[in-house]
């Protein structure tokens, strides 16, 4: 089997008495696409956001490839190899399309602050070098001839597609998808599955996907995670959620006489 | 009409001159801003600090037989020192923890607290720089250009584009893009955002500590205030070609100098003695006002409209 990338124990986290999130556990293999579905309000975005260390968790653990991330800010446990796109785009508008993936991959660039001011010859050969990985990423994603756009002039469907990319570029092992589908027309949606599907073969990283399209989840997502009031109600295979009763429930209310069962 | 001419090129050179100074220093206030949505007012004394390395720096230069600009590195470095010593001490812990007024406020007093420090230090009166660079004046046709004056316009440019190479081309220069941008996204680039912070900082003090460099080659005085009047219409630049934006503190801080050099000089004559040179600070600040009331972004400055 292959590697564990994220595994998470008894996360949780509590905002004054209430229980945000409670007891969440999962575990994601390197390759795997894991769904993470809930009803609006349920802590989906919370679990990201422990996830990245935004938030600090007041209960479990969580580990990235066997390491602990507790406590570690959000910009370490990125540069760790954990990245996430937003349910709503947050693209830095004003810099072009390679810039926004240029930033990511920042991180990775050894050179320093005399390098940069000099220009040393590992800054040329490093910026050359991350330049064209940048332009290797975009083709995957179609918008290597939108290189030199400002990134607030692309399209809906391209802003989201490069914000996946830019999350690529910062080199991560877990990659937390927010609603990726989110407003996008069905010919968009099918071309960004295209797009999830060759960065899992092509880099071989763990996907935590977070979606309300049930159809989409269905089709792409190798086993679903259903939390409701930040608790976890369901694990299993997309067809094992589909028959689970609480998991309806959760979904489409319980009639009165079924309450408390 | 010869000599007019001449003097009108003369104005022109003195504008940029002086622009060039607003524009260094503009940069760094919008540099700042840009980044913590802070107006330094502490900015200007940093020009301040700037001089009175120089003062002290240049005759031990001199007297080790290095030309007396190169002081300009150590005011540089003290620059960024005092800086981003600043940001961690004063600006960080307000801006975590209280509001966008206190952190002004603390600005505000930061100001204070240096002019006053300096004052303590060095003592009120001003004291005189040694000469820093003495080159020889150009004559193009009849109009005799001051060669101090040239070189001091060389320096600003160059820093200039130094900035914006830095600002496009470099890791760093885009982090501090991405953080003005969107701080949290940034921050989920794995951008380790008060380091970002700190080398604007950085880079704005050193910006100041060349804009004492080019400012002191002319009026060759530190004083605990010298960065007061300068800080002010430096931050005028800033904000006339709106403020955040790197190109617009650039065309603010020339515009500001232009029009300071040819009001200084023709105001007088072209109103018969009405308004006089005295008032070129008042068009400065009206012009300021002007722009604000017909584009309050400034310049440069995006209008941004409220989505429905």
């Amino acid at each position: 089997m292959a590697e564990v990338i994220l595994q998470a124990k008894h996360l949780g986290i509590s905002f004054g008495g209430l229980k945000a999130v409670d007891d969440f556990n999962i575990e994601i293999r390197a390759g795997e696409l894991m769904g993470l579905i809930g009803p609006n309000g349920a802590g989906k975005t919370t679990v990201f956001n422990l996830l990245t260390g935004v938030y600090t968790p007041t209960e479990g653990a969580f580990f990235l490839c066997g390491e602990k991330m507790n406590g570690k800010k959000t910009y370490q446990v990125v540069q760790a190899g954990i990245a996430r796109t937003f349910q709503n785009i947050r693209l830095f508008k004003s810099m072009t399309v390679i810039e926004n993936v240029m930033v990511a991959y920042g991180m990775s660039m050894k050179y320093k602050m005399p390098g940069a001011l000099f220009r040393s010859r590992t800054y040329w050969r490093e910026e050359a070098e991350y330049r064209e990985k940048a332009m290797e990423l975009l083709k995957i994603f179609g918008l290597e001839d939108k290189a030199d756009f400002v990134a607030d002039n692309l399209p809906y469907g391209q802003q989201r597609k490069l914000e996946i990319a830019r999350a690529l570029a910062t080199g991560m092992k877990l990659l937390l998808l927010d609603e990726p589908a989110a407003g996008m027309n069905p010919t968009e949606t099918a071309d960004l599955l295209r797009c999830i599907n060759v960065i899992r073969e092509q880099f071989g990283i763990a996907i935590l996907l977070i979606e309300h399209d049930m159809s989409l989840v269905m089709k792409i997502c190798e086993r679903i995670v259903v939390i409701d009031y930040g608790v976890t109600i369901a694990t299993g295979l997309p067809e094992e959620i589909a028959s689970n009763q609480r998991v309806i429930t959760a979904y489409l209310g319980a009639d009165e006489e079924e309450e408390g069962a | 009409m010869g000599t007019q001419i001449s003097i009108f090129i003369q104005q022109i050179i003195n504008g940029l001159k002086i622009g060039s100074v607003y524009a260094l220093v503009a940069l760094g206030y919008t540099m700042v801003y840009g980044i913590i949505k802070l107006i330094n007012f502490a900015h200007g004394d940093f020009i301040m600090v700037g001089s009175y390395v120089l003062l002290y720096t240049i005759p031990i230069m001199v007297a080790g037989g290095l030309p007396a600009w190169m002081a300009v590195i150590l005011a540089i470095l003290a620059c960024s020192a005092v800086g981003i010593t600043v940001e961690k001490v004063a600006y960080k812990p307000v801006r975590e923890k209280g509001t966008k007024m206190s952190a002004l406020i603390t600005a505000i007093a930061m100001s204070l607290f240096l002019e006053n420090l300096a004052q303590t230090l060095f003592g009120a009166s001003p004291k005189s720089l040694s000469t820093i660079f003495n080159f020889p004046n150009l004559e193009v046709g009849s109009t005799k250009l001051n060669g101090n004056t040239l070189l001091t316009i060389a320096i600003g440019v160059a820093m200039m584009i130094a900035l914006q190479l830095f600002v496009k081309k470099t890791k760093m220069g885009k982090a501090m893009r991405a953080v003005s941008e969107d701080g949290e996204a940034a921050i989920l680039m794995g951008i380790n955002k008060n380091r970002t912070i700190s080398i604007t900082f950085a880079i704005g003090s050193a910006l100041a500590a060349v804009a004492s460099l080019m400012y002191c080659a002319s009026y060759p005085q530190a004083t605990p205030t010298l960065g007061s009047m300068l800080g002010l219409k430096a931050f005028i630049a800033a904000v006339l070609g709106g403020i955040g934006i790197i190109p617009g503190a650039m065309l603010g801080g020339i515009i500001i100098g232009l029009v300071e050099s040819l009001t200084k000089a023709y105001i007088g004559t072209l109103t018969g003695g009405v308004i006089t040179s005295a008032f070129s600070d008042a068009i400065v600040f009206g012009i300021l006002i002007i722009v604000l009331i017909v584009k309050p972004a400034g310049i440069l400055g995006k209008n941004v409209g409220e989505k429905v």
